[in-house]
Order: C-alpha cells, then structure tokens, then sequence
C-alpha cells in the first residue's frame, strides 16, 4: 500500500524525523483555516501517488491568503496524469540550502534492506545512479541486527556531506531505519532531505528535515498495525479493483476487452500472455485463488462483467486445490443469479480436479452462450474469436 | 532419485489439526509418504488419523525422528513455525502458507542463511512431489508419474498446466518443485537447479518463472557456467502492466526491472531454450530429448 505525502511524513514525525509542520485539507476553506494553523507563507501541495506533481503545477507557494485560495482552488480537483487531486497538503515553507536524498529499499537479490543516500536530492535519482553513481552512497543492513551508527557515518563520508553533518545525517538515518523496520515498509524514501537554512528542530537532527516522504508498506502485514490499516483510500481505488478486494478475490483492471478468470495468480498471467499471443487484449486478471467455492467463482463473475468494455470472458482452470466442479457450479449459480444481464459469451477450459464431473455440469446445464475447449491455447483461440465478433457487433 | 523429498522422507505438519492441515497432511499419506507426526501447540495427545500431535517440533523430532516439516499454519504464525522447526533440527521445511509479511520472511531468511544444514522451500509454494516416491504439499499427483524431467516453478497452477503438457506428451518427472511467488523465497531457482544437475536421474530441466525481481536472471548467470543438463524455460507475465502486482506478493514489474522479455533474454543469452506458451515448453522437451 502506498501511502500519499503527508500520510508518510506524519509516519516520519512518530518516528522523530523532523518534518515542516503542515494540515491536510480537502475543500477551499479547510485550507484558509488550515494555513491560520501554519502560517505564511505557506506551501499547497497536491496529494497524489505519483511523481512530477511540481511540474504539473500541483505544488505553489501562497504568502497571503487570496493566493492561498487560489492556489487551493485550482489545485484540488486537478488531474496529475491520470490522478485526480481530492486532498491538499498545506505546509510551512522551508527555507532550502540543500536538497539530499534518501532511501531504504527491500532489496529482494540481496534479502537485505538497501540503504541509499546522495547530497545530490531534488532530482531523478535514477538519473544520478546512471550518470554519476559516485554521488550515490549505498549500503546494505543486516535485518538480524538493524541499522549500526558506523553505517551512518560510512554514507556520510562517501556522500561528502559537510563534517559538521554528519552526526545529524546518522541520527536522520538510524530514525529512518526505524521507520522502515517498525512499520514494515517496503519502501522509504526523502527526496528531498533538505538542509534548511531556518529553524532548527529540537533533536539530535541539525538542519536535516524532510521535505516530501514517499512510503509503501506491505500489505500482508497490515495486520499488526490496524492504525496504517486504516490510511487506505477508497476513493482513490478503482471501483471493479475495490469491489474484488471486498469479496476477497485479486483483480487488476487492464485495458483490453476480455475478461479473464484463472486459478493460481503464474497461471492466470500465462493466460493473459496467451491470449495476446491470439491477437486478444485482456480486460484484466483475476485469480480466484486456491480452493475457490462457487460462491467465489460467482462474485468474480459479477467484477469482471461490472467493467463495461468486456466483449467475452475466458475461464482459465486447472484444478488442484480448486476442483473443476465447484467452478461449474459457480458458474451455473452466476448466471442462475445474474440471468439475462450476462450479455456477452464465455469459453470455459477445465482441467486438474473432478474435471470430468465439472464438464458434464456445464453439459447438462446449457448456459446460453457458454463454449467448452479442451486446451489452454484452443479456449484463448475461441475467446478472441467471440471478443473480435462482439465487438463488431 | 529425486530431489528434496523421497523415500526416507519422514514428515511432521505444523498446522496438522486444522481443516485444510489435515487435508492435505492425509492426502500426502495417501500417496505414500510417511507422515509421522504433526504439530498444534495445545493439542499434544490428539492424533490425526493415527497420526500423534504434539505441542512443540522439539518432541515430534524426539518422538517420531520427523526429517522434513510442512508448514500450514495462517500467515501470522508461520514464521514462527518455520524457526520452530530449524531449532528442532529439521533439514528440509516446506512453508505452503501464504500471505506471510515481508519482513517476517526476510527475518527468517537470514536468520536460515546462518544454518546450512537446513533447506527452506516457500512459502507461498504448492510444495514438491517426488512421483513415485513422496509429495509433500498440495500439488495434484494424480497428475504425474515418475520420469526425467524435473521441473521448478515459481507458480502452483502453472506448474500443472506445464507438467500435464509434459506428461500428454509422454513424459514423466523425477520431481516437481515449487519456490513459491513471495518476494523472498526461502530456495531459489539456482538452489533447485543445482540439485537437478546433480539428481543422476534428471535428463532435462523445466524452469518455470515470472515477472518480478532478478531470480530469473541470476539462475540464467549460473546455468550459463555451472549447468550442463538441458534446461528449457517459461516466463509468465509478458503482458503485465508495470507497477501492478500481478497476484503473487513477489510478481510486479517496478521501473525497468522485473520485465519477461528481459528475463527471457537473460536466459537465451546462456543457452536455454524458452518457450513462449506452456504448450511449447513440452514441444522443446522432444526436440531436445529427442523424442
């Protein structure tokens, strides 16, 4: 789960990491009382998950209150690529003598959290690792032993942050550590960590606060903290993804007009693969998961069919835990419950478990517009046969 | 031979007294393994179909010479289960949960890294079947027979749709491994695939992977200089869209890396022959066994 801006910073700041003090707002006049809070000037910034919100106009600087309105009038409701803005972000401004940059990464190859740090923030960090990776310190941390002071100081000095930093740099840092660490990041990053050239926050800290916090937790382990729970944004799901996490199946939306059932997420991105390979496009994956009862396989019926472009529907099963005639009965039940509203056909493969007996349940229900195929390719074959027809007439 | 499970496994299910614990721990005696023990923490004195339970692995060991674990416990539980299990001086720990968080896993892994007697296969995995031999897991045996083949996999599902391929087209496997698609698996393909070449009755390797991470990549690296066996390929996912995680917690592709044409042509860069649908892995087998 990715958290938006303020959401990390107000992580940071349980963690002691000084941030600029700031108030969320969703309306106009929440951020007039929000900036009363903050003070001028101030900064409005929009909050979405994705980067380039500067260039897209969606961070200004207000120094008196008219600017502020306008400012957070234009803002809110913006669309930064394809991300509506619902909420702002109304924050001190800093005064910047310095932009760093921090991060610490689940680094999956080395099954260690990678920890990267560079004087050279504000800009596309994969640009500095491309062009000068000397400027780029990085490091990796024992996750049996967590982060150690002397690793703190090791970046420092490769950074080449100015001596009387380099303390404060390890105190930002271990504090990082513990964001990651404590709240089950997958990822934490400050870009920019900035010197400022104003106040400075009580703490070991010197001028190091962190001007924007880019956060993405794991999601499987939630569980232990209801608090991050509860920072999801509904809002900002999709429906058809919001409604398949409510009844708890997997479903991406994607782009294309076929809409794909499969059980075991490798066999349903084999599926999508295949399918294209027929010159289809898939409207989105869906794993049913392991074990699937008919109640399942009739809910998923109803979240691919909710997303209109759908033109034919491929079931994709091979039966291990799943049995084949659990996915026949779902199927007979969605079509039991959602009769004439399924407009479009479906070809279903079975295989693996009680597929015989999944079959002749199909057989002998004559669902309207159901076709059977034996093989994988054959039932991807059929399907873009039926989506090509469909979407001609 | 075979790989991981065998013969001499003697198995103890963590998780045995709960619905799909028992199912699965009782399917897997069915076939012939030997399953002697399991583990519920409260439960010791119970059994399972003639199988005892005991509170902790350390009196299962003691009790049952149990070699090998099979974790079912929920996601929450499972590394503690798995650590249970290593302290217990079990060798071989196969973790089918999934949904364990990240950080747990990575704990573990590490944690593992420092015992090298001890293999971890998972989580998030549908086990190993031995045909012929043992399963221990959930993966349909009914579907497979003894062979040549060994295969490895990073998906369940996807490894019965690429061995039934196989098996329509005549051939069996000396063992069917899954590493599970979490993002830190406890083996990986190169731990399996070294195992394979060393297996005197594996002929040809099947690799099976997907989008995410660098695991196929690395494997390419070291089939490349230490592999002398053939091995073909699969990867899935080479029309998922970048940023999305595609079901399995470790399958997204970030920025440029984890992509399939990638990690395809990792793979072709070393040699090894990767077929674009599960239907031609099995075509590739014949043409390189010579069938």
């Amino acid at each position: 789960m990715d958290l938006l801006e303020y959401q990390g910073k107000q992580l940071f700041a349980r963690h002691g990491i000084p941030v600029p003090s700031g108030v969320p707002a969703r309306t106009v006049d929440e951020a007039v009382a929000a900036a009363g809070a903050v003070g001028f000037p101030c900064v409005v910034k929009a909050q979405v998950k994705i980067g380039g919100r500067g260039k897209a106009g969606g961070i200004k600087v207000a120094e008196g209150p008219d600017e502020l309105k306008e400012h957070a009038g234009a803002i809110l409701g913006m669309d930064i690529k394809g991300f509506p803005v619902h909420e702002i972000w109304i924050e001190a401004a800093s005064t910047i003598t310095a932009e760093y940059y921090a991060s610490i990464i689940f680094d999956r190859s080395a099954k260690a959290p990678l920890i990267m740090f560079s004087t050279q923030g504000g800009m596309d960090i994969e640009a500095v690792a491309e062009e000068t990776p000397e400027l780029l310190a990085t490091l990796h941390v024992d996750p049996l032993i967590g982060f150690q002071d002397f690793q703190g100081r090791r970046l420092a000095y490769a950074a080449g942050v100015p001596p009387d930093q380099v303390r404060p740099l390890g105190a930002f840092l271990a504090r990082l550590y513990d964001v990651w660490a404590a709240e089950e990041a997958m990822l934490v990053e400050v870009n920019p960590l900035i010197v400022s050239g104003g106040a400075i926050a009580p703490g070991p800290f010197g001028p190091l606060y962190a001007l924007d916090a880019k956060v993405t937790l794991d999601d499987n382990a939630l569980f232990r903290h209801p608090d991050n729970a509860g920072l999801r944004d509904p809002s900002a799901e999709d429906a058809e993804e919001q409604m398949a996490r409510e009844r708890g199946l997997t479903y991406v939306k994607l782009d294309g007009d076929i809409g794909i059932l499969g059980n075991g997420a490798g066999l349903v991105m084999s599926t999508l693969d295949v399918v294209a390979q027929f010159g289809g496009a898939p409207a989105n994956f869906l794993d049913a998961g392991g074990g699937s009862k008919a109640e399942a396989i009739t809910s998923a019926v109803e979240v691919i069919l909710a997303n209109q472009s759908v033109e034919a529907v491929l079931f994709n099963i091979f039966g291990g835990i799943t049995r084949c005639d659990e996915v026949a009965n779902g199927l007979v039940a969605a079509f039991a419950q959602l009769g004439d509203k399924i407009m479009v056909p479906f070809v279903v493969r079975l295989d693996g478990t009680n597929d015989v007996e999944g079959r002749s349940i199909l057989a002998e229900a004559r669902l309207p517009n159901v076709h059977t195929a034996q093989t994988m390719d054959e039932a991807a074959e059929r399907v873009v046969g039926l989506a090509q027809q469909g979407a001609a007439g | 031979m075979s790989v991981i499970v065998d013969k001499e496994t003697r198995l103890c299910v963590s998780g045995i007294t709960g619905r799909e614990g028992t199912f699965h721990a009782l399917n897997n005696k069915r076939y012939g393994t030997q399953l002697v023990s399991g583990v519920t923490p409260g439960k010791e004195g119970q059994d399972v179909e003639g199988t005892p339970v005991f509170h902790t692995f350390h009196k299962a060991v003691a009790e049952t010479g149990a070699n090998t674990a099979m974790i079912f416990v929920p996601p929450r539980f499972a590394a503690d289960s798995i650590l249970e299990a290593e302290d217990a001086g079990i060798a071989t720990i196969i973790a089918i949960t999934e949904g364990i968080p990240a950080h747990d896993e990575l704990r573990v892994y590490n944690h593992l890294a420092r015992n090298p007697g001890v293999r971890l296969i998972g989580p998030n995995c549908p086990g190993v079947l031995s045909p012929g031999k043992a399963n221990v897991g959930i993966i349909p045996a009914a579907f497979f027979e003894e062979g040549n083949v060994g295969v490895v996999s990073r998906s369940g599902t996807l490894t019965y749709q690429i061995g039934n391929e196989l098996a329509q087209k005549g051939f069996g496997n000396s063992s069917i491994v899954g590493i599970g698609g979490d993002p830190v698996p406890g083996s990986s393909f190169i731990d399996i695939v070294a195992l394979f070449e060393a297996d005197p009755e594996t002929e040809l390797i099947v690799m099976s992977g997907e989008i995410g991470g660098s695991a196929e990549e690395e494997a390419a690296e070291y089939i490349g200089a230490h592999v002398t066996k053939p091995v073909v390929g699969y990867i899935a996912g080479f029309t998922a869209p970048p940023g999305k995680t595609m079901g399995h917690a470790g399958a997204i592709v970030s920025g440029s890396s984890g992509g399939a044409e990638a990690k395809a042509a990792a793979l072709e860069a070393q040699g090894v022959r990767v077929a674009r649908t599960p239907t031609e892995v099995s075509q590739i087998a014949m043409e390189l066994l010579g069938r």
